[in-house]
């Protein structure tokens, strides 16, 4: 059955990619959509079985892969709890995705391939869950990257999806740099890359030293922290979050399976696999909770100016993550597990409703040019409410468990870094909800803008330019998309509304023992979720009374007094402009390592390649052939004259010679 | 009056000598080159007549046959060429043959 799970979808992609184009685009979403499904709830008895029953963790290995050496890798499947949940997240969320792609994608002329890619992302994404050793993850790992790759430059016709594909690609290289030397690292260390033997050698690697560049470090920080630097490039953290926005380019099913709900969790998954690891690392948490916290607070206050609803979301996630990281980094592993668990039901379901509007919008992702869409649109308002609701974690909502759980554990906490962790998610809590209720607002009340931007109108919209508009002009009808598209909104929207109430107890509460049984490994000292439940009321209230005056504001902003904004933003223009430009840092990295790159190459190319390698290899000896043969070719007289002179001479030459050896 | 082996050989190394003459030094008409050819040919028929008649062996003589028949295909064949060649070009002139030219 866990063969099943991992490879139906790849069976999915065999079926819709290779031969798509002669099956067609309609039989391609079928078979590919059904597969899922069937997929999905394999994946949810093996989460009752395993997570919720009693069934044991299991490691079953379906073959060799490769062996050299001391190394050798398999390829198993290893069914525990952690593996259950993400299983359960995967399959669900794709599922709901290819049955959303049906209705969103429905006049694109290369379905086949979209539901392809699709089912591939969903069978690396399942290796990457269900690996048992290192290298393996390592393979879902990348086969995400690409795919990740491949559906942001989907539509390749597009110069920006193309170049947001190549930077996620890059990014994500400079991430998977520290992941692989950290692989080699823990071989390095533990002589093996299977998980139980891994596991098995940590303790007695704490505090043991690797020399390195001269210096003798902490053998499990350093390894943690290479490790930690994949996930910080997988999940968009702090510094390497830059491509994650930038890969809203591709088609929001895509932005909400790949970039919300799944592959940029996988960072979160892969430092949950590895707690026994982290757990011998103090510092790398440390250093952990601290990247999570920027983060958390950083990508909030870009999500509160971006004008884009797709980008106000993708911030949102980075912000997320962030959260999931805090989590992680106080030790409370299942903390971060859990929040991944909820925010794939919200986040999967915000994109998938920021889809839906702009469907209704006819491709117009500004949120300036939206408004008033809540007589057109009530049911993805309703499901986009439910959704930001969850986000901001309103109480007994799904994030409201699992958010307010990593507040209080990052206040309860008392490793290095954890009261910052704190005080940032905590404000990260109001920014969240201001930024949710601006989209709300902003998209589904006030004044339509849709209809009254256009060419001659809109005295009060000068500064939102007419030509973002597009041809639509006063034509634009908006109107609730088709069913396939809702569906998955609806199903969505109860696990947002209700992961948090029916899973809390089993992930963080007190069956947490019986729930993970073991899959997530706690130091002896490490009593992070009960201390989490002893905190001070006033910190256990903060992040709601942040969650309310966030929305108290954003009423105020939005409703109230919707002209504060443009004023509050003249007023401080430089911290607007900040924002807005996402505190500088694609500007940043354009000076610090883009040019310098180009420049370099250009060197290379210009004084290397083209100056001596061809100069003096390629084009010059071609020179020299040519010279020679253009004096050659002056022999070719074309008289016959000169012809028959020279065979005369050859002849009389030889006869000479033959004569003159005679006489000898 | 006898004549000898030597004064033929002189006689064909003459005409032979002759011939590439023409070939290398004519450049106004091309049949001269031709003409050149049947020389050079000639000249080399006439040693082979004139070894076989000295050294009493007939197949000298017959490969002369077989030489005359060749030349004669020869001309044929070159004279045609000639003339289409001038019907093309309006030109047999040597100087003017210069096409092939690298």
């Amino acid at each position: 059955m866990y063969a099943a799970i991992v490879f139906l979808p790849l069976l999915g992609f065999l079926l819709a990619g290779p031969i798509g184009w002669w099956i067609g685009p309609r039989p391609a979403e079928i078979v590919t959509t059904s597969i899922s499904f069937v997929s999905a709830l394999l994946s949810w008895i093996v989460f009752v079985q395993v997570a919720l029953g009693t069934a044991p963790a299991t490691v079953s290995v379906i073959g060799n892969w490769f062996a050299s050496g001391a190394l050798r890798v398999d390829w198993s499947f290893r069914i525990d709890t952690l593996t259950a949940v993400m299983l359960v997240v995967v399959g669900t969320v794709s599922s709901l995705v290819h049955l959303y792609s049906i209705g969103y994608m429905s006049d694109d002329p290369s379905r086949p391939r979209f539901f392809a890619y699709l089912s591939l992302f969903t069978f690396a994404m399942l290796m990457l869950v269900t690996a048992d050793n290192l290298v393996q993850l390592f393979f879902g790992w990348e086969g995400v990257g690409l795919l990740s790759y491949l559906l942001i430059g989907f539509w390749y016709e597009k110069p920006q999806a193309n170049a947001a594909a190549i930077k996620a690609f890059v990014v994500n290289r400079v991430g998977d740099f520290g992941f692989a030397l950290g692989i080699f690292l823990v071989f390095a260390l533990t002589n093996s890359v299977s998980f139980d033997q891994i596991f098995a050698a940590a303790p007695s690697l704490a505090h043991k030293t690797v020399h390195v560049f001269g210096l003798d470090m902490d053998a499990m920080t350093i390894t943690c922290l290479l490790l930690f630097m994949g996930a910080m490039g997988k999940s968009a953290q702090f510094l390497l979050h830059t491509w994650l926005p930038d890969a809203m380019e591709g088609p929001t099913p895509v932005s909400a399976l790949i970039h919300a709900a799944t592959m940029v969790t996988a960072g979160v998954f892969m430092v949950a696999r590895l707690s026994p690891l982290f757990e011998q690392a103090p510092a790398a948490l440390s250093f952990i909770t601290v990247i999570g916290a920027t983060t958390a607070f950083f990508a909030a206050t870009i999500a509160l100016v971006q004008p884009d609803i797709k980008r106000v979301i993708a911030y949102s996630t980075c912000s997320q993550l962030g959260y999931m990281f805090v989590g992680l980094g106080v030790g409370g592993y299942s903390l971060g597990i859990f929040h991944l668990f909820t925010h794939a039901f919200f986040k999967a379901l915000l994109f998938l409703g920021a889809g839906s509007v702009i469907i209704a919008m006819h491709h117009e992702q500004d949120m300036r040019n939206m408004g008033g869409l809540w007589k057109r649109i009530p049911f993805t308002l309703a499901m986009m409410t439910i959704g930001f609701l969850s986000l901001m974690g309103f109480p007994f909502t799904a994030g409201y468990y699992s958010k307010d759980a990593i507040i209080e554990a990052a206040f309860a906490s008392d490793r290095e870094g954890a009261l910052y962790g704190y005080v940032l998610t905590a404000a990260a809590a109001g920014l969240t909800a201001f930024y949710s209720w601006r989209v709300v607002f902003l998209t589904f009340f006030g004044a339509p803008r849709w209809a009254t931007v256009g060419p001659g109108s809109g005295h009060d919209h000068a500064a939102h330019g007419h030509e973002a508009h597009g041809p639509e002009g006063p034509t634009l009808d908006p109107h609730e998309s088709p069913l396939t598209v809702l569906i998955p909104l609806g199903v969505l929207a109860m696990g947002a509304l209700f992961a948090g109430v029916v899973f809390s107890h089993d992930f963080i509460g007190t069956g947490w023992d019986g729930f993970w049984k073991g899959a997530l490994y706690l130091g002896s000292d490490n009593h992070i979720l009960e201390t989490r439940e002893d905190i001070p009321a006033f910190a256990r209230q903060l992040p709601i009374l942040m969650m309310v005056f966030g929305s108290l504001v954003a009423v105020l902003f939005y409703v109230l007094a919707p002209s504060i904004p443009s004023r509050l933003a003249q007023i401080a223009r430089p911290l607007y402009e900040l924002l807005l430009n996402k505190w500088y840092f694609d500007e940043l990295y354009d000076v610090i390592f883009v040019r310098p790159a180009f420049w370099l190459g250009r060197q290379f190319w210009e004084s290397g390649d083209g100056a001596i390698i061809d100069r003096l290899g390629p084009d010059g000896v071609a020179a020299r052939v040519v010279e020679m043969t253009g004096r050659v070719v002056k022999l070719q007289s074309g008289y016959i004259y000169h012809y028959a002179f020279a065979m005369l001479v050859g002849l009389a030459t030889v006869i000479t010679w033959y004569v003159a050896a005679g006489v000898r | 009056m006898t004549i000898s082996l030597a004064q033929f050989l002189i006689v064909a190394a003459i005409l032979f000598t002759l011939g590439v003459a023409g070939v290398i030094l004519n450049r106004k008409n091309i049949i001269v080159v031709l003409m050149s050819v049947e020389l050079i040919l000639l000249s080399v028929n006439l040693n082979l007549v004139a070894f076989s008649a000295f050294l009493g062996d007939l197949t000298g003589q017959v490969f002369a046959l077989f030489i005359l028949t060749v030349a004669a295909a020869e001309a044929a064949i070159g004279l045609a060429i000639l003339v289409a060649y001038y019907r093309n070009r309006g030109s047999i002139a040597v100087d003017d043959i210069n096409m092939m030219k690298g």
